[in-house]
């Protein structure tokens, strides 16, 4: 990268010839243009933090218990309890006919034959302390994590599905760190050169295998396979699913640490061999701290990847919302609930908000861990080159 | 400078992609019909799309799965000419449309449907009530031994909680409790019927066009009553406690010629045959007539 | 060590021999240049073309998006931005951030702004007579445009090191030529990154070509008759047909030799890719060492 050091002179030769009309305009074009990246990150967070604001200021309301309104009580009730009673604002209010207003009252009524009657009724279950702590729901012996979207009463405790999540990633981690790590010192260190040039293209390769496929062969095959060896109860479990995330992880960690480890400048190992250390020596006690930062970038960045993978958890986790950290429990994740669930909701509702939440979660912590990976990353290449002490 | 010139093709012929491309969807093609909605008919609405293609070959269908909560999402959002339902449309979704297009979506009966519990080949239970179901679902049951099989504990599978299956077995099995936390659900009823396959101590439901490797086993009312099997004489004879209709929902101002003849396509001879190709059951050929003359609101 | 770098080539081996032993019956040029509106679950006639055209049109389309704006940001962020400014620093920080963003996010991004929202606006621009949304669907075009927003730091980072690789001295003789800088930019820069370019969009295409989780709610299709033939249709996808054929099909034991056939084709396809990419790179990467 020695090149980029006299980039500037150019630069600056550039600016001295004076630029015509045209010059001018595509620089403010091509500046334009590369605005898009930060626009769609910025639109990305705004579109998903937008459809969940309501539930983070806790505005979402609704009445569950309410009087009947006969059909023929149309013409005799208030405006602005018929607006109330049938949730509908001024302006579609004033836009709807007679005849549309009669048949939603008539639809209204069906829907309190069938409300729920008894003491959880009044809950606003979208609230934080619902969708956070422990509640006994009736019918419940104890309190509990509770995710039932789908029910009279919604349930909607998201507790379950972040353990699922965390465990599952962790489970990747643990399979995929040390074979990740021990491969990118090997590869980088120790493996002759012939044999690097073949392995480092392999393993990149793996990258491309879409997770899709790593999830239909946790699902079809292996998911069996471990079940027949081990004989555990539940055939697809968070194990199943982390051993099939830790292999779509594998390359991301591999080619993130081997970075690392290259870019530590050749003159410490040779400085370490001309001591009389072997290469195993040299790569554990000289180049291996020396990377460190960046090998724990890779782990973080690894993570990243691993908590927002959607289709190898979706299919191979058996999605059951259960609060466990045994590794061979069920689990539900908060991606595969995501794409298990927001094909069906309605665009604005309770279930939808809370979906965007999960994504807004799930946003925030895949963006603090690229953070926190870029910046050691950049931190440990500007002291590799020697730019800080 | 040939390069240059190379580029230059390579952009100009981008350019024009792009203009035909974009020019391209203003022709707006009337003809498109859009199927979503539940999982347990996708495979039915498939084979239809199939057959009817093939005799309308100027007709152009696209089926999308995702469970009936998906088809009633997109019905009221307007994203889909036909919703596939597995369950009654309810009343909330019915004033979410009203609101949407200001009429009561219409609900069109397509076929009957008995809905199968599934147990593994090697499983020697071969009936269970009603009682006993919704004891195993709601996880008050969690071993074989207490309805006379292995002592074995119960692996439970589910449906995604966005099939009509999920809520019509919820609420005619369950009465509305919740399902124990602990079952899988799965993305779609194959994949519970596999499991199911392959799991000694699993127990699953779903369409009965699914039953092929697992099997399906008899169901009672209650433990004093006998027990059916979920075919085609005991569903439409009602004696198989657990049968339902399967519907298509349609938004009754889109009723364009395509739609409509389609529809009536369906309940014909040719369509109903179909439905017993896949596994479903026929309507009872008065109940496919009185739909048949046209296309009204429900009630 | 090299007992972890064993590990990971046997995991791959298994994963693809079992793929290849299991399905390598069913997969033949009869399969891939079969449609699949007849007969979809038939093992016997079922074919993949299909999935093959709706997975090409939203990687070709996805391209024809993100190459112009990927390539032009790449080409700020070396020729024009000042080094450690902080706009660019804000830029790649952006660049950075995109690339980590899980795919299911994509996917309700997608869903949110580009169905919903722009789709939604255009319905009420063009056609603001009609009820039923036209624009407002899911369609081939949202889902081309949510995986180009996905793979814009793919090409963005390629092409910056294909921009960085050129020896400056180039620059420097064009300028001092006489040449303004956005005619070097254009008649010396550019040709000579064109292949690193190239590499760029082949991975990005390879990278979303297996992508379903962004496609799910903005486009992908169970089932259609014939080729998606405007932007506004839906489409099968190879990646979204292996997802169904798992979970949705009606018999999984009698389809899972038209499954695997169909993981055989996704996999060739995205392989072939990342093969391209790599020996263009190997290539340009000898081209460089000779070149300086």
């Amino acid at each position: 990268m020695k090149e980029n050091d006299s980039n500037p002179n150019w630069q600056s030769l550039a600016n001295e010839s004076g630029s015509s009309l045209i010059e001018k305009a595509m620089e403010k074009f091509v500046f334009l243009i590369s605005l898009t990246t930060i626009l769609f990150v910025l639109l990305i967070f705004v579109f998903i933090a937008r459809e969940s604001l309501p539930i983070f200021l806790g505005t979402v309301e609704r009445s569950i218990v309410r009087e009947p309104i006969p059909v023929n009580a149309l013409t005799t009730t208030p405006p602005e309890e018929l607006m109330a009673y049938l949730d509908l604002s001024a302006d579609e209010f004033q836009s709807m006919e007679k005849e549309t207003l009669e048949l939603l009252l008539e639809v209204k009524l069906e829907e309190l034959a069938q409300a729920p009657i008894g003491t959880d009724a009044t809950i606003q279950t979208t609230r934080w302390r619902y969708l956070l702590l422990p509640f006994q729901w009736s019918g419940y012996d104890a309190p509990a994590f509770i995710w039932q979207p789908i029910s009279q009463i919604r349930k909607y405790n998201i507790v379950p599905l972040l353990i699922g999540s965390l465990k599952t990633s962790l489970i990747a981690l643990l399979f995929a760190v040390p074979i990740a790590i021990g491969a990118a010192i090997y590869v980088s260190q120790l493996a002759p050169m012939r044999i690097r040039e073949w392995i480092k293209p392999m393993i990149e390769m793996m990258a491309g295998i879409p997770s899709v496929v790593l999830g239909f062969f946790a699902l079809i095959v292996m998911a069996t396979t471990l079940q027949e060896t081990f004989g555990y109860q539940s055939r697809l479990n968070a194990l199943v699913a982390g051993i099939a995330l830790g292999l779509a992880v594998i390359p991301v960690i591999f080619s993130i640490a081997e970075d690392a480890l290259t870019s530590v400048p050749q003159s410490f190992s040779h400085a370490a061999l001309a001591l009389g250390s072997s290469r195993w020596q040299t790569a554990s006690s000289v180049v291996l701290p020396a990377a460190l930062p960046g090998i724990f970038a890779a782990v973080v960045l690894g993570f990243g990847r691993a908590i927002g993978e959607t289709m190898i958890v979706l299919m191979a986790t058996g999605n059951a919302s259960i609060v466990s950290w045994s590794l061979l429990d069920s689990t539900r994740t908060i991606t595969a609930t995501i794409a298990a669930e927001l094909a069906e909701t309605v665009f604005g509702g309770e279930h939808y908000r809370i979906l965007f939440v999960l994504g807004t979660i799930l946003f925030g912590v895949t963006f603090l861990a690229n953070l926190v990976g870029d910046v050691v990353i950049h931190r440990l290449k500007r002291r590799l080159e020697g730019k800080i002490a | 400078m040939s390069r240059q010139s190379n580029i230059n093709t390579v952009i100009k012929g981008l350019f024009m992609i792009i203009l035909v491309l974009l020019t391209k969807p203003l022709v707006l093609n009337g003809e498109t019909i859009t199927v979503k909605g539940s999982d347990t008919l996708v495979i039915l609405a498939q084979k239809w799309a199939e057959a009817y293609m093939l005799e309308h070959p100027d007709a152009k269908i696209q089926v999308t799965g995702g469970g009936s909560g998906t088809g009633f999402a997109a019905l009221q959002n307007q994203t889909t000419d036909l919703a596939n339902a597995s369950r009654r449309i309810k009343p909330s979704e019915s004033a979410a449309c009203i609101r949407a297009f200001r009429k009561r979506p219409t609900e069109i009966k397509v076929c009957l449907d008995g809905l199968t519990v599934y147990l593994n080949q090697s499983n020697p239970i071969d009936e269970l009530s009603l009682g006993d179901l919704k004891r195993i679902f709601t996880g008050k049951a969690t071993n074989w031994k207490e309805f006379g099989g292995l002592d074995a504990p119960i692996t439970v599978y589910s449906r995604e909680n966005s099939s009509g299956t999920y809520e019509f077995f919820k609420r005619k099995v369950l009465h509305e409790r919740d399902f124990a936390a602990n079952i899988q659900s799965m993305p779609g009823t194959a994949a519970v019927v596999q499991a199911v396959t392959k799991d000694r101590y699993g127990i699953g439901y779903g369409g009965a066009a699914y039953s092929t490797t697992a099997k399906a086993i008899r169901i009672s009312r209650s433990d004093e009553s006998p027990a059916y099997a979920p075919n085609e004489a005991n569903v439409r004879n009602q004696t198989y406690p657990i049968w339902r209709y399967l519907f298509i929902y349609v938004n009754p101002d889109q009723d364009r010629d395509a739609i409509t003849d389609y529809l009536r396509w369906i309940q014909s001879d040719v369509g109903q045959r179909i439905v017993t190709e896949v596994g479903y059951f026929p309507l009872p050929s008065e109940n496919a007539e009185k739909i048949q003359l046209t296309i009204h609101p429900t009630q | 060590m090299a007992f972890a770098t064993a590990i990971i080539l046997a995991f791959a081996a298994v994963i693809l021999s079992n793929i290849l032993w299991q399905g390598w019956e069913a997969f033949s040029w009869r399969f891939i240049t079969s449609r699949a509106d007849q007969n979809m679950f038939d093992s016997q006639q079922a074919g993949v073309l299909q999935m093959i055209a709706g997975t090409s049109a939203r990687v070709v389309l996805m391209t024809i998006f993100v190459m112009p704006i990927g390539v032009i940001t790449a080409i700020y962020l070396t020729e024009y931005a000042r080094k450690d400014s902080l706009l660019t620093n804000l830029i790649q920080s952006a660049v950075n951030n995109l690339a980590g963003v899980p795919s299911i996010v994509f996917g309700l991004f997608g869903l949110g702004f580009f169905v919903n929202f722009i789709g939604g606006n255009l319905d009420l621009i063009l056609r603001p007579e009609q009820a039923a949304p036209y624009w407002r669907n899911p369609a081939l075009i949202w889902a081309s445009l949510t995986l180009a927003v996905m793979t814009l730091p793919v090409v963005i980072v390629s092409t910056e090191e294909a921009l960085k690789a050129i020896p400056p001295g180039l620059r420097e003789a064009s300028m001092a030529l006489g040449a303004t800088r956005l005619e070097t930019v254009i008649r010396i820069v550019i040709p000579q990154a064109l292949p690193g370019i190239m590499t760029g969009g082949v991975l990005a295409v390879g990278r979303a070509a297996g992508e379903v989780a962004p496609i799910l709610f903005t486009g992908a299709a169970y089932y259609m008759s014939g080729y998606p033939s405007h932007l506004t249709d839906q489409f099968m996808d190879l990646g979204y047909h292996i997802f169904i054929l798992s979970t949705q099909s009606p018999d999984i034991e009698g389809t899972r030799s038209i499954l695997y056939a169909t993981v055989i084709t996704l996999l060739l396809l995205t392989f072939t890719l990342n093969l391209l990419t790599i020996l263009m790179r190997a290539r340009i990467r000898t081209k460089l060492r000779t070149f300086h």
